[in-house]
């Protein structure tokens, strides 16, 4: 049980009174990569707000390396490792990029080849030219390299992406898919969100298809690209 | 002429004054996103302190100083015993902080009573400095360094050390500051009881223009909402900049129009609700 990096299980969670997620679970194996698919508004986003502390589970665990972070502060669920390249980017606008990277970096003993301002300028140098710049002045692109940089300082044993390529040109969306799959090599253990579903059944290892707050559909990504069915059913596309 | 000059002088001791006032304030503001409605009652309770610890034979710069560390203690508890265990409450929140100002006021009416405590400028600093035919009130010259020094110091924190990073990030999102494991509830206790500080600082540096007096507290918390209003809460500059706004408009206000010296003061601040509600240099929409 412990082996798996981060195993979601029986969780519920409600924005106000209204609810949703519904008993929601899936695990992540290390060094691999879970491609989370579902449509608009079925509770992707609101599953790594809930995963990241954000909005606390009503009900199930969320086990790190086999332990409940359910329920502990975002902070904290941070410094342990669980590390969000939120939906929309989010980086702070009114800090430069090189102190968006600085109030992020984490130490962390057990990360054998451990990410550093350095790094992080030599996987997106566009950063390094731009490092004295406001973040709320960088282009779309600019901003989501720094989005997935400023997760990565925080030296990551579990990296959550929620929809990277949204609204970006598709030749950046090709680099930012280089990109996860470079850190993926690396054995980096990540979960992807995304609409984009192509990219996702090119990088995944695992698919777990989502609707409406509940898992519909559990495989790796060679059995989601034979299963048309499901595809069609819960994705509503081809 | 001379009238311009010793006005404009005054306006913009008042103006370091009220920076020592309204910086913490608008920090705090921004950060934690809940007005401090005892600040006045910080400030008030600066001006008695300093106040006491001269009239017991202490020199003046250890009351400022006992003044700032005193009422920097009680926002340090204030902080960590009571809007603590509110977290998330913001109505709450602003509610107990008024509470509180009632409580301080009430405190200081019975320990201090209702007659006003004078605290003269330090003897060396009373006799006033001559300049092409002008005398200047010296004492008022060295509170404006004083809030110079301060703003040059809380520039340095907020803008090149890590933790005013970390700060301005909370002000920016608060909730993404926490994702990427940023202590917030550390920075929360820094920011409000830091606040305290300059305000209790502020309190006895002022007393010997103000003195201490029951209402102190319902005159100073306005203007520092205006300096945050004009400025934006959670910017340095913004309240910089709205500090000797007001400096300003207050002097002004009342030594030309002083029937008219609240209209005067509020107007702007009116007009910077309805037309550009972050301030005109923050970046938190109140």
């Amino acid at each position: 049980m412990a082996s798996e990096t981060l195993a979601i299980r029986d969780v519920d969670a409600y924005y106000g009174d209204s609810h949703v997620l519904h008993g929601i679970g899936f695990a992540l194996q290390p060094g691999r990569l879970l491609g989370l698919l579902g449509r608009n508004g079925v509770g992707k986003t609101t599953c790594m707000a809930t995963i990241m502390g954000f909005l606390r589970p009503r009900r199930g665990t969320i086990s790190l390396f086999g332990e409940n972070v359910a329920g502990l502060a975002p902070e904290t669920i941070a410094r342990k490792g669980i590390c969000l390249v939120p939906q929309g980017r989010r980086v702070f606008r009114s800090l430069t990029v090189r102190e968006n990277l600085m109030v992020a970096a984490q130490t962390r003993r057990d990360s054998a080849k451990p990410w550093s301002l350095d790094r992080v300028f030599a996987l997106f140098p566009r950063l390094q030219e731009r490092h004295a710049q406001m973040a709320g002045s960088l282009s779309g692109g600019e901003q989501q390299m720094l989005a997935i940089g400023r997760a990565l300082m925080g030296n990551p044993r579990v990296l959550l992406m929620d929809e990277p390529s949204e609204g970006l040109a598709p030749q950046l969306v090709a680099e930012v898919g280089r990109t996860i799959a470079q850190l993926k090599a690396e054995g980096l253990s990540i979960v992807l969100v995304e609409q984009n579903i192509k990219l996702t059944l090119d990088l995944a290892d695992d698919i777990v298809i989502v609707n409406t707050g509940v898992v519909v559909f559990t495989g790796t990504a060679a059995e989601t690209k034979a299963n048309d069915a499901a595809i069609a059913q819960h994705l509503g596309i081809f | 002429m001379q009238f311009w000059i010793i006005q404009t002088l005054n306006s913009v001791a008042f103006g370091g004054l009220l920076f020592l006032l309204s910086s913490g304030f608008s920090l705090a503001f921004g950060l934690m996103r809940i007005p401090n409605l005892a600040h006045g009652g910080f400030f008030m309770l600066g001006a008695y302190l300093g106040a006491t610890i001269v009239s017991v034979g202490g020199n003046f710069w250890v009351a400022v100083l006992g003044a700032g560390l005193g009422v920097g203690l009680i926002g340090i508890l204030f902080e960590r015993l009571i809007l603590r265990r509110l977290a998330g409450n913001v109505q709450g929140q602003v509610l107990v902080t008024l509470g509180v100002s009632f409580i301080i006021a009430d405190l200081c009416l019975m320990i201090w009573t209702g007659d006003p405590w004078t605290l003269p400028a330090p003897s060396e600093l009373r006799p006033p400095i001559r300049l092409g035919g002008f005398a200047f009130p010296t004492f008022r010259l060295v509170v404006l360094g004083i809030a110079l020094v301060v703003a040059a110091a809380l520039y340095v924190l907020m803008d090149r050390t890590r933790l005013g990073a970390m700060i301005r990030a909370g002000v920016d999102d608060m909730e993404m500051a926490r994702g990427v494991g940023i202590p917030v509830s550390l920075l929360f206790t820094v920011v409000f009881s830091l606040g305290a500080l300059l305000a209790g600082l502020g309190g006895t540096l002022g007393a010997p223009m103000l003195n201490a007096y029951p209402g102190l507290d319902a005159d100073m918390l306005p203007l520092a909402l205006i300096v945050v209003i004009l400025g934006g809460a959670g910017s340095l500059l913004g309240a910089f900049v709205g500090s000797f706004a007001v400096g300003f408009l207050y002097n002004f206000g009342i030594a030309l129009f002083p029937d008219l010296a609240y209209f005067i003061l509020f107007l702007p601040m009116v007009l910077v609700l309805v037309f550009r509600p972050q301030g005109l240099f923050g970046r938190v929409a109140s």
